[in-house]
């Protein structure tokens, strides 16, 4: 008897009532095509129900505009000859001119030059540690010894880069503590800090220092979720240490290493900005200037803002090209990539 | 037979399936390689830390037996701390880089947190915001403009330079929005049935289940906040509203004019001196360190999985 009564379609005032939880209907694929005889809310109605939350939103979306989609606005004084007290409303439109300039001006060209060659080091050198020290991090038995390790080897990544430079002086430095102890060995001082001819080798020294602890982090991850049974079947089977590292574990890494490869090349053009500013004094221009330092000294210190601009407006570009790229690149080998919309 | 196929359980393994025991013993060749690099790369990080402290605790006698530095302080002393805190510009500095921290990492977690919660709960506006969120990690407006934008705003030599351009972090945003998510939507429902509105909802249910995702990025902001020294660099001219790490910069990384920008006058060994000021910029990070320590895996795991 209830049953049936239950089972009667709702009167047509009852499914009108805004469903009170919201939630229900956005909810995943399957449960929406049950609910279908629910009418949608109407726009309006949904913009009164959901009032609050979109009050929360704008804070950030504040945020957005002020400090990310304006000033993206803003890089079209790169095509005027942009006077600050003119304002850009005001200033004169000089077109392509100030990239004409900018390629034909030889310490922008020696400035992109160099970051090509200091990003081949870093992606040489510096890219394959994490990967190494989370290959070795993940075969250790002792959980103990592998929860110190990571301690440690977490650390310097949420030192700054002024601290880092700091330690890497009195280390290294012309009075720092391993000269000392040449000296009193009675052998030359080497000049690990100012000699331009190192400085790619000492950039991926101190970025390994920083940063490759902390970007083992993700592989370890990726390694804890490779199946288990997968390298007992192997082992079974009568793979050696070698072949199973060979055929599972780097497989199972594989999407995480292609997507760090791919945020890196879109970065390939960012080599590391303070840690550049920081040498640059110490070293020279010559192998420290790189395209987000010329930046700073042509636009801030030298007063060229457009020139400015337009250097970091076409940094920005073959950035976002290079990731384009790659990107594509990834899925031609069957990978996600970073785009890959997959619905949850 | 009938019964096993209803009680069976997952095998429970009594090796390390990487290393089969019947398979191989451990090469010895391999875990001194490992033992090898593990350590030496532990050593390099904690040495440089290790000389630095001593080195600033370190007397003066012992200084100049050692040549500048020390691995040990034999009779540690606090000398090289009272002198830099003689002058006002470490103090100044200290406490423009801890308003900054504090102020900043407020209204950052504030920011976040609302626009997280607002854009996992609903889809209006919610997706296409994401979406222009997730734009700022490929792209970045640039040096220039947003230097402009900074001047345009009135912020130069003000210590909201330092702090708004900091307030929002994609990343972040990706992580908290990701931990909201997993809050089962029953939850909420439940409470708006009971009358909550969508601000006492946060308040009182998402966050206090939150609590651990909330830790993880206000440190990850507070540790952005005490270390950046680029936008003081760009946006502030007044050395009395220096942040620590440009005094540190200036005063150690470049060694200009050190010792009567301090304001200091008496002269013991400088190495002591500027190791004070190194460690006075470090410890903060070492004291928060093992809190943040104990959350940050998986909270960027879950932001890294799910982003």
């Amino acid at each position: 008897m209830n049953s049936t009564t239950e089972r009667a379609p709702a009167p047509p005032e009852a499914r009108r009532v805004p469903d009170p939880a919201g939630v229900t209907v956005r909810g995943s694929g399957p449960k929406k095509r049950k609910r279908s005889n629910v009418p949608k809310q109407s726009f309006r109605a949904r913009l009164r129900r959901d009032k609050q939350m979109l009050l929360m939103m704008l804070p950030g979306v504040a945020f957005l505009l002020l400090f990310f989609y304006i000033p993206i606005l803003g890089n079209v004084i790169a095509f005027q000859d942009y006077q600050p007290y003119l304002g850009i409303g005001d200033s004169l439109w000089v077109g392509w001119q100030n990239f004409v300039d900018l390629f034909g001006n030889p310490d922008f060209i020696h400035a992109f030059w160099n970051t090509l060659y200091l990003a081949a080091w870093q992606l040489v050198f510096l890219f394959p540690v994490p990967l190494v020290l989370a290959l070795i991090v993940d075969s250790l038995i002792s959980t103990r010894v592998r929860r110190i390790f990571q301690s440690i080897a977490y650390l310097p990544h949420f030192l700054s880069w002024v601290l880092v430079i700091a330690f890497f002086q009195q280390m290294l430095g012309g009075a720092g503590f391993v000269n000392n102890v040449l000296r009193d060995w009675g052998m030359e001082p080497i000049p690990f800090m100012t000699n331009p001819e190192t400085f790619p080798v000492l950039v991926v020294v101190q970025m390994i220092w920083k940063d490759a602890g902390w970007a083992m982090i993700i592989f370890l991850a990726a390694l804890a979720s490779i199946d288990a049974s997968l390298y007992e079947a192997a082992a079974a089977d009568g793979a050696g240490r070698w072949r199973r590292m060979w055929h599972i574990t780097l497989p199972g890494l594989r999407p995480v290493i292609v997507l760090l490869l791919i945020l890196r090349i879109g970065d390939i053009l960012s080599v590391g900005f303070e840690q550049f500013i920081l040498q640059r004094d110490a070293v020279g221009a010559g192998a420290a200037e790189v395209l987000d330092t010329f930046t700073y000294y042509t636009g801030v210190v030298g007063g060229g803002w457009s020139s400015g601009a337009a250097a970091g407006l076409a940094k920005g570009i073959v950035s976002a090209l290079l990731i384009y790229g790659a990107n594509k690149l990834a899925h031609r080998f069957g990978e996600d990539g970073i785009f890959a919309q997959r619905v949850r | 037979m009938a019964t096993t196929l209803f009680t069976r359980k997952p095998r429970e393994l009594s090796y390390d399936p990487k290393r089969p025991v019947w398979k191989e013993k451990p090469s010895a060749v391999y875990q001194t390689v490992k033992a090898v690099v593990l350590v030496a790369f532990s050593v390099s990080i904690l040495t440089p830390i290790l000389l630095v402290v001593s080195t600033s605790l370190a007397d003066n006698e012992q200084l100049v037996k050692a040549g500048g530095f020390v691995l040990w302080p034999e009779r540690p002393t606090l000398e090289a701390y009272a002198t830099i805190f003689k002058g006002p510009m470490v103090l100044q500095s200290l406490g423009v880089s801890m308003l900054v921290t504090v102020v900043g990492t407020i209204l950052a977690l504030f920011v976040t947190i609302t626009m997280a919660y607002a854009t996992s709960r609903t889809v209006l506006f919610g997706r296409p915001v994401v979406l222009a969120v997730l734009l700022t990690l490929l792209f970045a407006p640039g040096l220039i403009p947003s230097f402009l934008m900074i001047r345009q705003l009135g912020l130069l030599d003000s210590l909201w330079s330092l702090i708004l351009p900091g307030i929002f972090g994609a990343f972040n945003f990706v992580v908290m929005r990701s931990f909201f998510m997993n809050i089962p939507g029953e939850l909420i429902e439940s409470a708006r049935i009971d009358g909550a509105n969508d601000w006492q909802i946060l308040w009182r249910i998402v966050m206090p289940l939150s609590k651990a995702v909330i830790a993880v990025v206000g440190l990850f902001y507070a540790v952005g906040f005490w270390n950046s020294f680029f936008n003081a660099l760009l946006y502030i001219n007044d050395h009395s509203k220096w942040p620590i790490q440009l005094l540190l910069r200036n005063f150690v990384v470049q060694g200009s004019g050190a010792a009567d920008q301090l304001g200091i006058t008496t002269s013991p060994p400088p190495q002591s001196i500027q190791m004070a000021v190194v460690v006075v910029a470090l410890v903060p990070i070492l004291m928060v360190y093992p809190f943040l320590q104990k959350h940050f895996a998986k909270g960027v795991i879950t932001g890294a999985v799910k982003g």
